[in-house]
């Protein structure tokens, strides 16, 4: 288990070099977006108003306070990325986005995207939504105003993590593997409990 | 004697709301500080490592530990040596968790499902959800406050076997469902068990077992067997903490369970987080309030 500290924008080179089960953590900008904000890029075709090359994509959970012009956080946290599945390949072919970060992992078609352009998806641990908050430093931007809660945001952050590579650039699936290995037991695991 | 000023139970309701969304229970804290030494996993020690952070950040800042403040759900016991008034109970329940969402204020998750259309309350039509129950020798009433996030309950599930299948099929169930959910539910949570009853009290009872103090058995001894036996079993796939491999899978299995008719053979699972969040309080006649877990 290798532990990296990045600094966005993330080099294809760099993303190259995480493996599943290494550890990243990172500095820099973090775009924010959720189901709605991907079915209006993709589905509805709006081009996002800022350049996602090379960037981290979190499948986020924002719970913000605008206060004049600016936005204020009160809780960000993270959300099931398997239902955003089928937008990944796009926004990592198409705006050459170089991390999605969530929880649950996503499926084939995304770890093939994510080999070809050289991609990895970063596991957070769901539910510690506070420590996440702290450690989004500023919501720099928010884009596509009215699709709120579920807009384009720009957040800062520092030393954003732990992230744990469940998927790399080389074909690894962590939640592949796990799930496999779990199958794997079953047998046995039936066994102890007297089931045939 | 009806001279309860009823608007304390809304105050109550509203505080429990908020403190089981800020303020993780101890036994869940030790559970998950044994979690964390008995991991052996080094990425699953990361991931135990993030979550007694958020812990301890949502505790000095008073935040919230999850952004999913999930559905509120409270069960009450009413003491029989008052004469409670339910209805008011009711009424004063749904007020105080309204009031926690628009005042603290965090994101109301209700949605109307066929409109979609969320307002922002925490309740509307059949929310909260509540239990009641009735206790005799006291007087007071023990309110019990669970938010219950999504990303757990979607992956909640319920089957009605035969008695031919046996106890062994219920065990199944179980571990499969738990294989089957995966990274989903942000394990390690407390696995809830319904054995028996009716298709729906057996999902209630699931629902009760999440509730249960971490580390607390079934008195039943032949339940608590069973308790014992699962936890091996689920923490034996390996699926280990959000689903990325390791030791620990659940913080504990708790089984509920009630009598079923003679041709069923029913069991429900419902999961909790690893944020395994409720808060409680007893309210006494004379206005009196004492919090708890």
């Amino acid at each position: 288990m290798a532990v990296h500290h990045l600094q966005t924008p993330f080099s294809e080179a760099v993303i190259r070099q995480l493996r599943v089960e290494d550890i990243v953590y990172f500095n820099g900008t973090l775009f924010g977006i959720r189901d709605l904000t991907q079915i209006y890029m993709f589905d509805q075709n709006h081009e996002p108003p800022v350049s996602l090359e090379g960037m981290p994509c979190i499948h986020t959970a924002p719970s913000l306070r605008k206060i004049g012009n600016r936005w204020e956080k009160i809780c960000v946290g993270t959300t099931t990325s398997t239902r955003m599945d089928r937008f990944s390949p796009d926004l990592i072919g198409k705006y050459g986005v170089r991390a999605i970060i969530g929880k649950g992992g996503l499926y084939e078609e995304s770890l093939q995207a994510m080999k070809k352009h050289g991609a990895v998806y970063l596991a957070i641990v769901g539910g510690a939504a506070s420590l996440e908050t702290q450690q989004i430093e500023e919501v720099e931007a928010v884009y596509w105003e009215h699709l709120h809660p579920e807009a384009l945001y720009k957040f800062r952050v520092k030393d954003f993590g732990p992230l744990t590579v469940a998927m790399d650039s080389h074909g690894g699936h962590l939640y592949f593997d796990v799930k496999k290995e779990a199958l794997r037991r079953l047998p046995g695991i039936y066994n102890q409990l007297g089931i045939d | 004697m009806n001279d309860l000023d009823y608007q304390v139970v809304e105050e109550v309701a509203k505080e429990l709301y908020i403190r089981a969304l800020c303020d993780l229970p101890p036994d869940v804290r030790v559970a998950l500080k044994k979690a964390y030494e008995k991991e052996t996993r080094a990425t699953a020690r990361e991931a135990f490592k993030a979550m007694l952070k958020a812990v301890e950040i949502a505790d000095a800042q008073k935040t919230l530990i999850c952004q999913d403040t999930g559905l509120p759900i409270y069960m009450v016991k009413i003491g029989s040596e008052y004469c409670w008034n339910g209805y008011m109970i009711k009424e004063k329940l749904t007020e105080g968790a309204k009031r926690a969402t628009l005042e603290f204020p965090f994101r109301g998750s209700s949605t109307h499902p066929l409109t979609r259309k969320n307002p922002q309350t925490s309740v509307g039509k059949g929310l909260p959800v509540l239990y009641f129950d009735y206790v005799k020798d006291t007087d007071c009433l023990d309110i019990l406050m669970a938010p219950k996030g999504s990303g757990s309950e979607n992956m909640s599930t319920m089957k009605m076997f035969y008695p031919a299948h046996g106890v062994k099929a219920l065990k199944k169930f179980v571990v499969d469902t738990v294989v089957e959910s995966g990274a989903n539910p942000c394990p390690p949570g407390v696995i809830g068990v319904g054995i028996g009853g009716t298709s729906d009290l057996v999902m209630r009872l699931a629902k009760e077992a999440i509730v249960r103090p971490v580390g607390q058995r079934n008195p039943d001894p032949e339940v608590a067997e069973i308790e014992m036996e699962l936890e091996e079993a689920i923490n034996a796939t390996g699926i280990g903490p959000m689903g990325l491999g390791g030791d620990i899978s659940t913080l504990a299995v708790h089984i509920e369970m009630a009598y079923t008719h003679i041709t069923q053979n029913p069991v429900a699972v419902n999961t909790q987080c690893w944020p395994a969040r409720r808060s409680r309080a007893k309210i006494y006649p004379d206005g009196h309030v004492e919090y708890g877990y």
